[in-house]
């Protein structure tokens, strides 16, 4: 037997042996199947939790820079003291949301809170976004802050009130220079969503999971979930990319 | 107090830190229709705080400004309407920068006095004429020069007919070469009637196009007089100082 035999008959072992793990894994009792609904309710979380997150986000983010901006100048009154107020629901939020695991934030939500909840999709998505708009917050939060002063002063100098400034001016050129970093949460945001099955949610990571106990063979399961995570991932960086340069036409 | 004073700022105070900074204070000056009234000064002598307290921009910490009799630092005032009348141009342009140079001009027409997209522009459009930047419509301000930038920042204002117009130090931040171009359009506008404040170091404009100067110093108002009379006979010491220090 020469060495390329060898090699050959090793090659066609293991391509046999992958053959036989692939059909084990994925194609018996339809087992490809806990993949794709897996993949379906990460997706499902992901967005929904994306949404509350960044809708929570840009509202704590307009609490806490107006506060920083002109709560200082403010006279007394009902309106300064619920800024002040709202500054600090805000801050123990921060603070409580970044400050503790997120795994025991889901724990919390699905057997505490929402104990009588059977939609674990809906709660893990709360539960993330909640915590996600935390960090959308401070990212938020600089964009506005690396606006110029000058921008706020000119909005108002035309006769528009502080909101419309913010709404029409400064929030889009903040949106724009946070897009990187909003793209970053995103993509941790994704990735996080694989502690779902904590609370018994069949994610993608779940999916995985119940293949390889199954089947005991956990290389297939484990690397194709990987693979998944990692297409979502550069697929979504692509499209942000492309919003990126979009939204940067005609500027410098 | 005459019909034709437009704004009349009365023994107007801004401190800073609880009184340790005064950066105004006391000072009381009327501005009447169609004057051109040049604030000069030292830099640090509050002429800046002055001018943004006449739009609110800075809320003084005493006295009060009346623009068309109105005491607009009363806080049931809704200071928004009156500063539509108000235009105010700075010293940085602030142009917005996600904007096209038409966008700029019709957003607070559009949003504010709900002028349709074809009034609106039809105005910006003529504007531009005037100052020459109509083929600009479309660039965004990064792709203007300084002068273009201040230019637009002026006909911005314009855009919502405003009765009185506030300059702050309009080309400090202009090459030298560019000075001429944005004060060209200021004098077309003093020309026309326009009421305006202008803080500046351009000593030739004032002499120039000035109806009456205010000298600043130290947050009070040091002198007041029409241009010929103010850089011919200056009256106080501190005046005399500065002029020999400028021109």
């Amino acid at each position: 037997m020469t060495w390329f035999e060898t090699i050959k008959l090793a090659v066609l072992a293991w391509f046999e042996d992958f053959k036989a793990d692939f059909i084990l894994n994925f194609i018996e009792d339809n087992r490809w199947k806990y993949l794709t609904t897996g993949l379906g309710n990460t997706l499902k979380i992901t967005l929904l939790s994306l949404l509350i997150g960044v809708v929570l986000g840009i509202i704590v983010a307009i609490i806490r820079s107006s506060h920083d901006n002109i709560a200082h100048e403010m006279r007394p009154g009902i309106g300064k003291f619920l800024l002040n107020f709202a500054n600090g629901v805000c801050k123990v939020y921060l603070t409580v949301f970044r400050g503790t695991p997120v795994v025991v934030q889901l724990m919390i939500m699905y057997y505490i809170i929402f104990a009588s909840s059977r939609n674990g999709v809906l709660v893990a998505s709360l539960a993330f976004g909640i915590n996600s708009g935390a960090y959308v917050a401070e990212i938020f939060r600089s964009g506005i802050m690396a606006i110029d002063a000058g921008q706020m002063e000119a909005g108002r100098s035309l006769g528009f009130g502080y909101v419309a400034t913010m709404r029409h001016i400064i929030l889009p050129q903040a949106f724009k220079n946070v897009l990187p970093a909003l793209a970053n949460e995103f993509i941790t945001l994704l990735k996080e969503t694989s502690v779902a099955g904590y609370v018994t949610v069949r994610d993608l990571t779940m999916g995985g999971n119940i293949i390889r106990s199954v089947t005991y063979s956990p290389f297939l399961p484990l690397f194709a979930v990987a693979l998944i995570y990692l297409a979502l991932v550069m697929f979504f960086t692509w499209l942000v990319g492309k919003l990126e340069r979009r939204l940067r036409t005609g500027e410098r | 107090m005459s019909d034709n004073v437009i704004i009349s700022a009365q023994n107007v105070q801004k401190y800073f830190k609880g009184g340790e900074i005064k950066a105004l204070d006391g000072v009381s000056a009327d501005i009447r229709r169609g004057e051109v009234v040049v604030v000069i000064g030292p830099s640090g002598s509050g002429k800046s705080t002055f001018l943004r307290c006449l739009n609110l921009l800075e809320v003084p910490t005493g006295g009060s400004i009346l623009f068309n009799g109105v005491d607009i630092t009363d806080k049931k005032v809704n200071i928004n309407r009156h500063r539509q009348k108000m235009g105010m141009v700075f010293q940085h342009f602030n142009l917005f920068p996600h904007m096209t140079i038409l966008q700029n001009m019709t957003l607070a027409p559009m949003q504010l006095l709900k002028k349709s997209k074809a009034e609106a522009e039809e105005k910006a459009m003529s504007l531009l004429e005037r100052v020459g930047l109509a083929d600009r419509a479309n660039a965004y301000p990064s792709q203007l020069s300084g002068g273009q930038k201040q230019r637009v920042a002026i006909v911005r204002a314009l855009c919502m007919d405003p009765e009185v117009m506030l300059f702050d130090e309009p080309t400090s931040a202009l090459d030298p070469e560019m000075v001429g171009e944005v004060l060209d359009v200021m004098k077309e506008l003093a020309r026309e009637g326009m009421t305006m404040v202008v803080v500046t170091h351009e000593m030739g404009f004032a002499r120039e196009v000035g109806s009456r100067v205010l000298f600043m110093d130290g947050g009070k108002l040091v002198e007041e007089n029409t241009p010929n009379e103010f850089f011919a006979n200056p009256q106080n010491e501190r005046t005399k100082l500065f002029l020999s220090k400028v021109l």
